[in-house]
């Protein structure tokens, strides 16, 4: 029964942590059809600041409130600005190039970005676990949770429902939504593609930092963090669905149980278990679970 | 490449071949290493005809790698030529598995379930204690048909070895793109469905190029591993194959010879970039990739075809 509840609550904090990295992903590619490697970078310029964050307010001597405000703000900061640079400096040259092509290229800008962080951060790594210390623990039954990890959760689904909301209720929403169907017919009806591409790319690196700036407590910042989270991100897009919002909850969802099941039951396979159910989606629904194969053209 | 060009390709590998001995130390264990990548980057090359982009060819050059050091660790047989073989058949039955489900796809979806593939391999590498876990371990000192060379003599050995893996690997595949299989590639990655009306099967030609592929991954792969002396996880995880499809691009899908040229700019200039700006070498390849994507979306071989076309104009 504990095993159980710790594999869901377990399952629940990470599949969250999935999806506020998956979500700038999804979003990117649902607009764009840009598979972007860099959104691995964007997660760690997320972390990285948001670990400068965290050590100008332990200085500072702040209030763990406003610390952590002061960390999401500087993730998203420097989400915007990457995104900006990114999308009008070098994404604009390769539009209308094979998707492939294009997926090198953001594989290219995430090289160069990590030896940006080298030039900026220095090789060490950094610790910005106080915001995780102060937010304290909470016991439920046998189970003790932190209480940062039930911010996480609830940040995600806030996420989720802005997402929601903002596709479906909102002006820029429903633009997006035509774009996303039809990006000729959309511009041909005067919408603004050239400003919606910049729009969402700046969103989904922002999306991506503040993934990047709320796991960082979590973990060590140190080189090398957004290797790992580009082929996650990936395996949970593909499996939900490459574009569909919906799908990347979905998919967080499934890794991240499945993950904790492995990591409770089974420590060996819990690398493989991840990609393991990607193939195996994929064997099944080549195009993930939440979008319909394309007919074929001729 | 013509008749000239397998002439000039040939006369290259003998002038390479005979000229080791005088060379340093480093620049052949450089070389060695460049031209046994070079293998796997002529896999990505017969798949990018097709206009297929792997993102996952570490899978077959790490099976190579292991098949090599775990042959040699649990029987004892050293000899390099049966070696590299097994690595080579080991990766070729892994694509032939692979190749049923992979071939099905198209674009970034093969990209991505090949990308999976070999982070599962990864995974369970990783995770494996029998299989060396996250250290891996160290390959067997090889011999040659009973010759037992060690150190300098050693490194020659390994060196002229590659380069005769090469040559038959890029002979084959010269063939195999003329042939009627090879050639379909062009066509394939404009529209297949026309191929398909033509009484083809597209599924079963990118099946036989998957396995292509994977055959040369695992060439590559045990080459490497040889030349190494030391096999790791890190040989399937995907950064990995993602040099692989840097020097693809680099090098451009134009020819054969293509591959073996980008591998060794590759090499140098990385060695180069590790040395002068360890801090700064990754941003030095991605420039570099970034700039051949913008400026010569062909690669380097498209240099050479560029100069022709002038020299032609002119006379």
């Amino acid at each position: 029964m504990l095993t159980a509840s710790a594999i869901l609550t377990d399952g629940l904090v990470y599949a969250a942590y999935l999806f506020i990295v998956a979500i700038g992903l999804t979003l990117i590619f649902g607009v764009m059809k840009i598979l972007n490697v860099a959104h691995g970078s964007f997660y760690a310029f997320g972390a990285y600041g948001a670990a400068t964050a965290v050590g100008i307010y332990t200085n500072a001597d702040w209030p763990a409130a406003i610390g952590f405000l002061l960390m999401l703000a500087m993730g998203m900061a420097i989400g915007l600005v990457l995104g900006i640079i990114l999308e009008r400096g070098i994404l604009r040259l390769v539009y209308g190039k094979d998707e492939v092509i294009i997926v090198l290229v953001t594989y290219a800008t995430f090289l160069i970005l990590e030896d940006v962080i080298v030039l900026i951060w220095g090789p060490q790594s950094y610790a910005a676990y106080q915001p995780m210390v102060s937010a304290g623990n909470i016991e439920i039954g046998e189970l003790v949770l932190s209480n940062y990890d039930i911010v996480l959760v609830a940040i995600a689904a806030l996420l989720a429902g802005l997402a929601y909301w903002a596709l479906k209720f909102t002006r820029y929403g429903r633009l997006l939504t035509t774009v996303i169907f039809d990006r000729e017919t959309a511009a041909a009806f005067g919408v603004n593609v050239t400003l919606v591409y910049t729009v969402t790319f700046v969103i989904g690196a922002m999306l991506g930092a503040l993934g990047g700036a709320v796991m960082a407590p979590k973990i060590a910042v140190t080189l090398g963090i957004g290797v790992e989270v580009i082929v996650l991100a990936f395996a949970v897009v593909a499996i939900g669905g490459m574009g569909s919002i919906e799908g990347a909850l979905v998919g967080a969802l499934i890794v991240g149980i499945c993950r904790a099941a492995a990591v409770h039951l089974v420590p060996q396979i819990e690398l493989f278990v991840i990609y393991g159910v990607m193939a195996l989606v994929l064997v099944v629904r080549p195009y993930g679970l939440f979008v319909r194969a394309q007919p074929r053209k001729i | 490449m013509g008749g000239r060009g397998q002439l000039a390709g040939g006369l290259m590998f003998l002038f390479a071949a005979a000229a080791a001995p005088l060379l340093p130390d480093w620049v052949v264990s450089l070389v060695t290493i460049a031209f046994a990548n070079a293998l796997v980057v002529l896999g990505l090359v017969v798949l990018w005809r097709a206009g297929l982009v792997s993102f996952g060819q570490a899978l077959y050059y790490c099976i190579g790698a292991y098949a090599v050091s775990l042959t040699a660790r649990w029987t004892g047989f050293t000899d390099a030529f049966a070696l590299v073989l097994i690595g080579g058949v080991a990766a070729g039955l892994m694509a032939v598995l692979i190749g049923f489900l992979l071939a099905r796809y198209r674009e970034i979806f093969f990209a991505m379930l090949s990308l999976a593939l070999s982070m599962i391999l990864y995974g369970v590498l990783v995770k494996s204690e029998s299989l060396g876990s996250t250290d891996g371990f160290s390959v067997a000192t090889p011999t040659f048909l009973g010759y037992a060379p060690h150190r300098d003599a050693l490194g020659l050995a390994l060196y002229w070895l590659t380069l005769g893996v090469d040559a038959i690997g890029a002979v084959l595949v010269g063939v195999y793109f003329r042939s009627v299989a090879g050639a379909l590639a062009a066509p394939i990655r404009d529209n297949e469905i026309r191929v398909e009306f033509l009484g083809v099967s597209v599924t079963s030609i990118i099946h036989i190029k998957v396995v292509v592929a994977g055959i040369l991954g695992g060439l590559g792969g045990a080459l490497a591993a040889l030349a190494i002396g030391h096999v790791d996880p890190n040989m399937a995880y995907w950064t990995t194959s993602g040099g692989f499809v840097f020097v693809t691009i680099l090098a451009g899908a134009g020819s054969v010879a293509a591959a073996f040229v980008g591998s060794l700019v590759f090499e140098a200039v990385r060695s180069f970039a590790f040395d002068v700006m360890p801090q700064l070498w990754q941003m030095t390849l991605g420039s570099v990739l970034l700039l051949t994507i913008l400026f010569l979306p062909d690669g380097l071989g498209s240099l050479v075809a560029r100069l022709k076309r002038r020299r032609e104009a002119k006379s």
